[in-house]
């Protein structure tokens, strides 16, 4: 049998951080006491109808300009019945055959459609579980209920658990760049649901799939996708048959369980909701929408990796603009340095020395101003300083700022460059180091560690390592 | 004021604002008026407490009854059905809100077919509603009870809504004014929904000076309402005194359909007065109106069935108690809902089922379009369609209740304006007999103009109302004027 490849498509919500719900004027807000953000409209009270919340609109022309996606001129908004206590109309109100935005793409999988609905209330099932099975009663708070939603659905363009993930990650990144959700997976922000199948390497063809729900982090997301891939793989290689149904992931046990099967899907009676006209954004609001997009993230990979950075690198500063924007003035200022040098200091050396002050200070917040690091990059490049001294030296500018060069001269941290002085040094520690001589001499190269280690206290860290290495070896006759 | 009750609300208003008659006395006597009902009219009244949220400090014009399918904040609001019994409102109808910034006491809430379905108001969870000209017939619905208190002497107006003909057609049989609006007109929020596509808030009244006076408090853009425009121009009073240079258009299907003879003479005798006063009257085809009645009992069960989900018994109204939540849901339901709203319900939730949406409702919407193709087209060349409102006049009561076709085929020619979105005013045009013999009842005449043509339309009608002169016709039989038919 050919092996079988992985096909996996995402459905990921975002909540929109608007100020108020999506058809009434409710605020939004995570953590409150249940129900006290509710009124006639959320509560779906007799006689009530719904206004559509137009920073949700433009919200969703954002992230359909950043996907790239096709808006449609007049999209339209149905209702989605269902009778569930989290749904007090009785039906959601979603966008169902004409959705605000079509085709489009992030990175390497295309975006099939995304849509604007509203969320549904939070049930608080009482008991162990915290799952309806087994509960004697249930609440409902209907705070959530009528959060702004886009949905984003791609098409089934990837090809594995930890790809899956990482895609999410950068779409998660891409959202929350935009300004327009809080994308916080513990909160429910941003939910990742999964449809899984397997199919022969290289068959055109999808096989059935499953839907898989509640991972509520990319952690949990790669091992449920990789958990039913493994499922799969084992059930149709040995015979059996993948049936559609939809998959509850308990994160704690890693195991999957069957919410529904296919037979039990439900009959949404979908109908244009009468109580909505057609959502026409004008070509102002599509305007703004495409000039507030920052730099994205695929966008800002791109142009890194062709100055010279590392992927990872690139990816690493892409998700983080603000230090992203730091690196891009410190590379500017630099003089005859790489670009990647710069990079990896900004990622490395700077981010360690940020994390070990331990205040949460990201480079761009810090003391040490971009211009500042590219004057201490450039005389660790040119060994003016040594790479040690650079570092002695960045703790002080994370500390107190200034001038590298200064901090240089008052430290007294000039690199040796008189070669007289360091034989001398290099000297007298391989006579300090009688035993440490010999092993060199004997061919164990470790055991130069020792004497460089003296010259480098006696320097004070002054000396360059890889020219004394290099006397310690001409002295011993190497 | 002597005689003040029998002033039109225009009157009454004109005379207030003069400084003639004090308002507040005014509307005591009509609340006393109202306090006498003896029809079935009213499910709430203003003496019966509760309404501080919705008190008129200083009235301003004519007090009031309301349909009880309009919200009103801390007032029982029912839409006549069990499920909602007890409910109380947090808040008040658009609708409601303009009246009660216009200065319009409210009398109290009328009786109505349960979620306004039905044509007779024998669908009411707490009885039917007495026609005034004749207490074994039946007011017409879902606006019985708006109908029959302006007919019936218990209110000087009323405010009801029309989805198929809910308003025109009780006015027709209660012998009084109805106008639906254009879709869009008056804003929907507070109204419990029917059928969210077709229903329409307008007035019930006395006279088209009255509806003319009413719609222009009604009408507006409601920001809580998005498909809500409002009207163009506000309303004027009518003033125009013939119909020279107009045309109005009789569909050519009208012939074939069983049409009560003697509401055909009448409507016959109306084209008369219109060509009498210069307007000209040509057939013109409509040749989907028919399937009207057939896309309407799609389209608007339809919507009920979801509009309706919401009732389950958890946040409001009645409540079965049961075990599990599906059997409080489901015993709820079939508890709170009376036989006809249960039908529609089925009815529609069918008709969205997969599978059979493209048979049924999208089958429906699209006779729909061609309706409101065939109106468009007719109103190229013709001002106004006219027909008669109602094919028969006022039936007994218990008639046709074990027959709901029968029951729907009432709504005939009212449902395809409403499918079309068009405004249309039955007015009183004069008294026949119904099949069979019996008393002399009401028969209406139903004027329907393009889209946002309501002053057209009110002043076409204003123009003919003069004509008639059903005050003449029958004025000693006028409920409100003490005349009373067989039971008044």
């Amino acid at each position: 049998m050919a092996d079988l490849e992985a096909v996996i498509g995402l459905e990921i919500h975002v909540q929109l951080a608007t100020k108020t719900k999506m058809f009434c004027g409710c605020e939004l807000s995570f953590g409150d006491e249940p129900n006290v953000h509710t009124c006639p409209v959320c509560l779906a009270h007799p006689g009530v109808l719904p206004t559509v919340n137009e920073q949700a609109i433009r919200y969703a022309l954002q992230i359909a300009a950043a996907l790239g996606c096709e808006v449609a001129p007049r999209s339209i908004f149905h209702r989605k019945n269902y009778f569930y206590p989290d749904s007090p109309k009785a039906y959601q109100i979603s966008q169902y055959d004409i959705p605000i935005a079509g085709a489009g793409r992030l990175g390497d999988v295309r975006i099939h459609r995304a849509h604007l609905e509203e969320d549904a209330a939070k049930m608080i099932h009482v008991g162990e579980s915290g799952r309806i099975h087994g509960s004697g009663a249930s609440l409902v708070d209907f705070n959530r209920g009528g959060t702004p939603l886009v949905e984003i659905v791609t098409e089934p363009d990837l090809r594995g658990a930890a790809e899956a993930a990482q895609w999410a990650r950068l779409l998660r990144e891409t959202v929350r760049q935009l300004g327009v959700s809080d994308v916080n997976m513990e909160e429910g922000s941003l939910r990742v649901d999964a449809n899984v199948s397997v199919r022969p390497a290289g068959s055109e063809e999808l096989g059935t799939k499953t839907e898989l729900k509640n991972m509520n982090s990319f952690r949990f997301l790669q091992r449920g996708v990789e958990a039913e891939l493994e499922r799969q793989r084992a059930l149709v290689e040995s015979g059996g048959k993948v049936e559609q149904e939809t998959l509850h992931f308990d994160p704690a046990s890693g195991s999957l369980t069957s919410l529904r099967s296919k037979e039990e899907a439900h009959d949404y009676r979908y109908f244009p909701e009468p109580d909505l006209v057609p959502v026409a954004p004008t070509e102002a609001m599509l305007q703004e929408a495409r000039d507030s997009l920052p730099e994205l993230p695929v966008a800002r990979i791109g142009r890194y990796v062709e100055m010279g950075l590392a992927e990872d690198v690139a990816l690493t500063l892409a998700t983080d603009p603000e230090t992203a924007d730091f690196f891009e003035r410190s590379a500017a200022a630099a003089d005859g340095v790489e670009a990647r040098t710069v990079a990896n200091w900004v990622t490395g050396e700077l981010a360690a020395a940020l994390r070990q002050a331990d205040d949460e200070v990201g480079a761009a917040d810090s003391k040490v101003e971009p211009e500042a690091l590219a004057a201490l990059v450039a005389l660790v490049g040119q060994k003016k300083i040594s790479h040690g001294s650079g570092k002695t030296v960045l703790a002080t500018l994370v500390a107190e700022g200034g001038d590298p060069t200064a901090i240089v001269e008052r430290e007294g941290l000039a690199q040796i460059s008189d070669s007289g002085e360091l034989e001398g040094i290099v000297a007298a520690a391989i006579a300090a180091n009688p035993a440490a001589a010999e092993q060199i001499k004997a061919g164990n190269g470790k055991a130069i560690g020792a004497i460089v280690g003296a010259v480098m206290k006696e320097t004070k860290g002054r000396a360059d390592g890889g020219e004394v290495n290099r006397l310690i070896r001409e002295q011993l006759g190497g | 004021m002597a005689g003040m009750l029998e002033l039109t609300a225009l009157a009454a208003h004109e005379a207030i604002a003069a400084g003639d008659l004090d308002a507040a006395e005014y509307a005591e006597a009509w609340a006393a008026a109202a306090a006498g009902d003896e029809l079935g009219v009213y499910l709430w009244r203003s003496g019966d407490g509760g309404g501080e949220a919705i008190a008129v400090e200083q009235p301003s014009t004519a007090p009031i009854a309301v349909k009880d399918i309009f919200c009103t904040e801390g007032v029982p609001t029912t839409a006549a059905s069990r499920i909602l019994e007890g409910y109380r409102p947090p808040y008040t109808a658009t609708a409601v809100r303009r009246l009660l910034e216009a200065g319009a006491p409210i009398l109290g809430k009328t009786n109505m077919d349960e979620f306004a379905m039905g044509s007779s108001n024998e669908n009411s969870a707490y009885g039917p509603v007495l026609n005034p000209w004749d207490r074994g017939r039946v007011p017409g619905g879902s606006s019985g009870g708006s109908a029959a208190a302006v007919a019936g002497g218990l209110a000087p107006w009323a405010i009801g809504t029309d989805t198929g003909g809910s308003i025109r057609q009780p006015a027709a049989l209660c012998g009084i004014v109805g106008l639906k609006p254009t879709y869009g007109a008056i804003s929907r929020y507070g109204m419990i929904a029917f059928a969210s596509s077709l229903d329409q808030c307008g007035p019930l009244t006395r006279t088209v000076a009255d509806a003319a006076l009413l719609l222009g408090i009604l009408q507006g853009r409601d920001p809580c309402d998005s498909t809500s425009v409002g009207l163009e121009r506000a309303p004027q009073l009518p003033t125009r005194e013939d119909l020279s240079g107009l045309r109005f258009a009789v569909p050519a299907e009208l012939a074939q359909d069983g049409v009560e003879a003697g509401v055909r003479e009448v409507f016959e005798a109306t084209l008369a007065k219109i060509e009498a006063l210069g307007g000209e009257i040509a057939e013109v085809p409509l040749p989907h109106a028919e399937h009207g009645i057939s896309a309407y009992y799609v389209i608007a069960p339809a919507e009920a069935s979801s509009n309706l989900a919401r009732y389950d018994g958890v946040r409001y109204g009645m409540r079965e108690p049961a075990d599990d939540l599906v059997t409080m849901y489901e015993t709820t339901r079939a508890e709170g809902f009376g036989p006809e709203v249960k039908r529609r319900i089925m009815l529609g939730t069918y008709a969205l089922s997969s599978g059979y949406y493209d048979a049924y409702y999208g089958r429906a919407q699209q006779v729909r379009t061609k309706i409101a193709a065939d109106y468009e087209a007719a109103f190229g060349e013709f001002d106004f369609v006219v027909t008669p409102t109602s094919p028969s006049v006022a039936f007994g009561l218990g008639e046709k209740t074990d027959d709901p076709l029968a029951m729907y085929l009432n709504d005939f020619f009212t449902v395809p304006m409403s499918l079309a979105g068009i405004p249309a005013i039955s007015i009183p045009a004069g008294l026949a007999q119904p099949d069979g013999g019996g008393p002399e009842l009401p028969v209406g005449f139903q004027i329907a103009a393009p889209a946002f043509a309501e002053q057209d339309l009110l002043e076409a009608a204003h123009a003919l109302e003069r004509a008639i002169d059903f005050e003449a016709v029958a004025g000693p039989h006028r409920p409100w004027n003490g005349g009373g038919g067989a039971g008044g």
